[in-house]
């Protein structure tokens, strides 16, 4: 569609801009002031310039921290969009059903953040939850609370059990948008499944697929309560994600300086990956 | 043949989704000392005292309250910012518009952890530390950019003649806006609407940390369960399902668009 040139348009989006401005550029600069500073209180600060990135930088907890989180919001798009589309192929495209599914899918998306955290520790604990005690009834020694794998494993088909409805309704909503003669054409010609797959689904995906990959990066890069709820990012540190880190440094130690340094190089890394997933993935769809 | 095997694995997807949820809401109407006492798949002693804790101790019942006025502040504020903005972005161009875009999605990219002394400082300046006000702003920095995203989809599917007609035949820009435009993307707007709620309703780390006693949502106040007798398990589980009701009631209006809001509007 051809869009009008005009620059009076500026005021409808003032009132966005001005909100933003004051409830996000402020607090950015802020957080900019506190990572060249060393602050010893209200009156007393030292202009450190980057010595806090360097810290930051070199610090081996964070090295790991990082690391897990990378292998964590992997692990996560490595299950959840296959998954996802798997399940999306299974949905009845009509009928009564259609609105049961919708509606039992999106329940965990509607679930707060902690109340996930505590309805899988509750599930996943050996004596009171259904889950911990099949499994050990299974004869598979599971202690979320003592075994760093174990914790790990439970955070991620949590946040699995969260999201993956995310990636379904997309490409629910995606695969419905293709016309049936499509699918027609594709059975005179003989094509197998996976040639319908292939060629006629996963075209069509790739849009809705792109805004799923986007939102889940960026979401399972920020998790917090709900590892926060079950583990406490422990046993060890074998769940603290970044946000967590970052949280116990800026609130709970109170190092302003190292935690500002941080917090912008943590945005940075989220910044450069969503925009590398979007370039690759319209890239990909686009050479099609 | 094909098609059954596409029902066995939806059903049995739906039943791992849905196996965590009855065991908390089975276990909302055990007394602690049944759920204690071992695994039951049915309440033997069906109780509704733990709700009953929730529904009459203000210090619970609260919560929800904080929760529900942050939340519908929240939702006003981002559609009524939302809505002229998506507009403009959706029917002109102008100056800097494409990093405008950019910008205001990269605050939905923004870790709330980065954003959180910063706001404790920012709102305890302004005096409004501890208010659902607070809560509200703090949620618009990932609401209102998703906002203007749906929305932008939304209406660039109206056809643009509809615009041009209407400034033909004499309206105005505000008059037109609201009496043609609006009702014209209203499924947009619950759609949107929906969204705000959802993710104000589900954050916890903003909401936790920019309130002490007033505004308190019933997130925070759950995990004031652990006491010196242990955790209250069958309180805990009660007040887990009661967050979990108000979400379900709204799935169920949005049911058939939830899909297309998901895709911002874009399928």
């Amino acid at each position: 569609m051809d869009k009008i040139k005009n620059n009076k348009a500026w005021f409808l989006v003032l009132p966005v801009v001005l909100l933003v401005a004051f409830s996000a550029i402020i607090p950015l600069m802020t957080v900019v002031n506190y990572s060249v500073q060393d602050i010893f209180g209200p009156d007393n600060k030292i202009f450190v310039g980057t010595e806090w990135f360097v810290f930051v930088l070199q610090d081996e907890r964070l090295h790991s921290a990082l690391a897990r989180q990378f292998i964590f919001s992997f692990s996560v798009l490595a299950i959840e969009v296959p998954l996802g589309i798997i399940i999306a192929m299974c949905m009845p495209k009509k009928g009564v059903w259609v609105s049961v599914c919708l509606v039992l899918l999106a329940l965990p998306l509607l679930v707060p953040f902690n109340v996930v955290g505590t309805i899988w520790q509750i599930f996943g604990r050996a004596d009171i939850g259904l889950g911990g005690w099949a499994l050990n009834a299974l004869g598979v020694d599971y202690n979320y609370a003592q075994n760093a794998g174990d914790a790990w494993l439970t955070v991620l088909v949590m946040d699995v059990w969260h999201w993956t409805s995310l990636i379904v309704l997309l490409c629910y909503a995606g695969l419905l948008s293709i016309p049936e003669v499509y699918y027609q054409a594709a059975r005179i010609d003989g094509a197998s499944a996976w040639a319908v797959f292939r060629y006629i689904q996963l075209p069509k995906l790739s849009s809705v697929l792109v805004i799923g990959v986007l939102l889940r990066f960026m979401d399972s890069f920020m998790i917090y309560a709900e590892p926060f709820v079950l583990t406490g990012g422990g046993p060890g540190n074998a769940t603290t994600f970044l946000s967590q880190y970052l949280t116990t440094m800026a609130v709970g130690q109170f190092d302003l300086g190292p935690a500002a340094a941080f917090s912008l190089i943590y945005f940075l890394i989220i910044l450069l990956f969503s925009w590398l997933f979007y370039t690759a993935i319209t890239h990909f769809s686009g050479s099609q | 043949m094909y098609r059954k095997r596409k029902l066995i694995i939806l059903s049995l997807y739906l039943l791992a989704l849905l196996l965590p949820l009855y065991w908390l809401l089975n276990m909302s109407f055990k007394t602690n000392q049944e759920i204690l006492s071992g695994l039951t798949f049915f309440p033997s002693d069906f109780t509704l005292a733990n709700y009953k804790t929730i529904l009459t101790d203000s210090a619970w019942y609260s919560g929800y309250i904080n929760s529900f006025i942050y939340v519908a502040m929240n939702t006003v504020i981002s559609l009524t910012v939302a809505l002229p903005a998506a507009y403009a972005f959706s029917r002109y161009r102008f100056l800097g518009d494409k990093h405008l875009f950019f910008w205001l999605l990269t605050n939905r990219m923004a870790p709330p952890a980065v954003f959180l002394l910063p706001f404790v400082q920012l709102y305890s300046s302004v005096n409004l530390f501890d208010t659902h006000i607070a809560v509200a702003l703090a949620h618009c920095l990932f609401n209102v950019p998703l906002s203007v995203w749906i929305l932008e989809g939304f209406m660039s599917g109206v056809p643009k003649e509809i615009d041009e007609t209407a400034y033909v035949d004499g309206y105005r820009f505000p008059r037109f806006f609201v009496t043609v435009f609006i009702p014209m993307i209203k499924t947009g707007i619950g759609v949107t609407a929906f969204f705000c709620f959802m993710f104000s309703w589900v954050e916890l780390l903003l909401a936790r940390t920019l309130t002490t006693v007033n505004a308190k949502p019933i997130a925070a106040i759950m995990t004031r369960t652990v006491s010196a007798s242990g955790i209250d398990w069958g309180v805990l589980a009660a007040a887990g399902v009661l967050t979990i009701i108000p979400g379900a009631i709204v799935i169920w209006f949005v049911r058939k668009h939830i899909a297309r809001g998901f895709a911002l509007g874009r399928v």
